[in-house]
C-alpha cells in the first residue's frame, strides 16, 4: 500500500444554467475583461488515499465521485492523475 | 397516526412540522435523531427544512448517508409515505427517492417570501383534499431551490402526472415572474413513481394558521390522514 494524492475537479454540467458562472463572467466584464466569453464555478477537492498503485487510487476516487462527490444529474467530474503523497 | 420527523444537525423546521402535526392536525409526532436506526413505528416520515450538515458539498448530499436515512429509504421503498419539505426535498433527490436535483436559485439570492403554487394533480395521497387548479399561498425560504432534471425526465414527470405543484400567479397562470428560483417548468413539487414520496420546496407546515398569513398547507397534511387511514 502507498499513499496517493488525487485532485478532483467538479463542474456544473455543460448546457445547464450556471448562475454563479454568469455572475463571475459579468463581474469580470464590468472590470474591463471584455475578452471573457464563459466562466464556470465548480469545486476542487484534494484527497489523500491509500492504494496499491495509482490506477487503483484513481478507480477508487472515480467511485467516490459517482457515489458522493459529484451529483450525476447536474455535475461533471474529472480526476487528475494520482501522485505519491 | 404517528408522524416521525427526522432531525439532522442543521434542521430548523422540525419544530414547525411538529407543531403542525400535533397542534393543528391533533396527531402524534415524534422526533427521529439522524443517528438512530429505528423509525419507531412511524406511519409517515417528514424530512423537514433546514441546512442539514451545513449544506456542505451540496444541499442534502451528506444527510443522505445518515443512519436514519437508510431506514427512511427502506420505508419509502415499501410504500410508506414520506413528505420531504425544502431541505428534505434536496435530501430526497440526493438519496434517489425522487428524480432530478435542486440547484442554486437562478438569481443567486436567498428567497424568503410567500409564493403561490397551483395544484396540478389531486389524485395523490398528499393532495386529495384540494381542487385541481387551486392556487395556494405558501411560504418559501431557500437558496438552492431551482428544480432541474433532464428533458426526458421532465417529460416523463409531466406525462405521468407527477408534477404535483407548480409556481403560478394569483390567477393560476404559470409565468416566469411567478417562479421564485428559476425551476424548470415552474415545478414546485413532485411525487415519485409510486406516489408515496412528495418533495416540494414551499413549506406547507408553515402555512397552517390564518394568524401566520395562510392555512393553505393544512389540507396537504389532512390529505395524508384520509389516504393512509383509509
Amino acid at each position: 500500500m502507498a499513499n496517493f494524492r488525487i485532485a478532483v475537479h467538479i463542474t456544473p454540467r455543460k448546457g445547464l444554467l450556471d448562475p454563479q458562472g454568469n455572475a463571475v463572467k459579468g463581474a469580470l466584464q464590468t472590470l474591463g475583461f471584455q475578452s471573457v466569453k464563459e466562466a464556470h464555478v465548480g469545486r476542487y477537492i484534494i484527497l489523500e488515499i491509500d492504494a496499491y498503485d495509482a490506477i487503483a487510487a484513481e478507480e477508487t476516487v472515480t467511485d467516490m465521485c459517482r457515489k458522493l462527490l459529484a451529483n450525476p444529474v447536474t455535475e461533471d467530474f474529472e480526476i487528475e492523475s494520482a501522485v505519491h503523497a | 397516526m404517528k408522524f416521525g420527523i427526522v432531525t439532522f444537525p442543521g434542521s430548523n423546521c422540525d419544530y414547525d412540522a411538529y407543531h403542525a402535526i400535533t397542534e393543528v392536525l391533533g396527531e402524534e409526532a415524534i422526533y427521529l435523531w439522524h443517528k438512530d436506526h429505528d423509525l419507531q413505528s412511524s406511519d409517515v416520515i417528514i424530512l423537514p427544512g433546514g441546512f442539514s450538515y451545513g449544506d456542505y458539498l451540496r444541499a442534502g448530499a451528506i444527510a443522505r448517508f445518515s443512519p436514519i436515512m437508510q431506514e427512511v429509504i427502506a420505508h419509502a421503498k415499501a410504500g410508506g409515505p414520506v413528505l420531504a419539505i425544502c431541505n428534505g426535498f434536496q435530501i430526497a433527490c440526493e438519496a434517489g427517492l425522487l428524480p432530478g436535483a435542486l440547484m442554486r436559485n437562478s438569481h443567486l439570492q436567498f428567497v424568503s417570501d410567500a409564493v403561490r403554487m397551483r395544484v396540478e394533480n389531486t389524485d395523490t395521497m398528499f393532495t386529495n383534499l384540494y381542487e385541481r387548479g387551486e392556487v395556494l399561498r405558501i411560504p418559501v425560504a431557500h437558496g438552492d431551490g431551482r428544480f432541474v432534471a433532464s428533458e426526458e425526465t421532465l417529460d416523463q414527470l409531466e406525462g405521468d402526472g407527477r408534477v404535483v405543484f407548480r409556481y403560478a400567479d394569483a390567477t393560476g397562470k404559470i409565468t416566469p415572474q411567478a417562479n421564485p428560483n428559476g425551476s424548470e417548468r415552474n415545478i414546485a413539487g413532485i411525487v415519485n413513481d409510486a406516489g408515496n414520496v412528495l418533495g416540494l420546496m414551499p413549506h406547507p407546515e408553515r402555512a397552517c394558521s390564518p394568524l401566520l398569513g395562510s392555512s393553505d398547507g393544512v389540507r396537504l397534511l389532512e390529505s395524508i390522514l384520509t389516504k393512509v387511514a383509509a
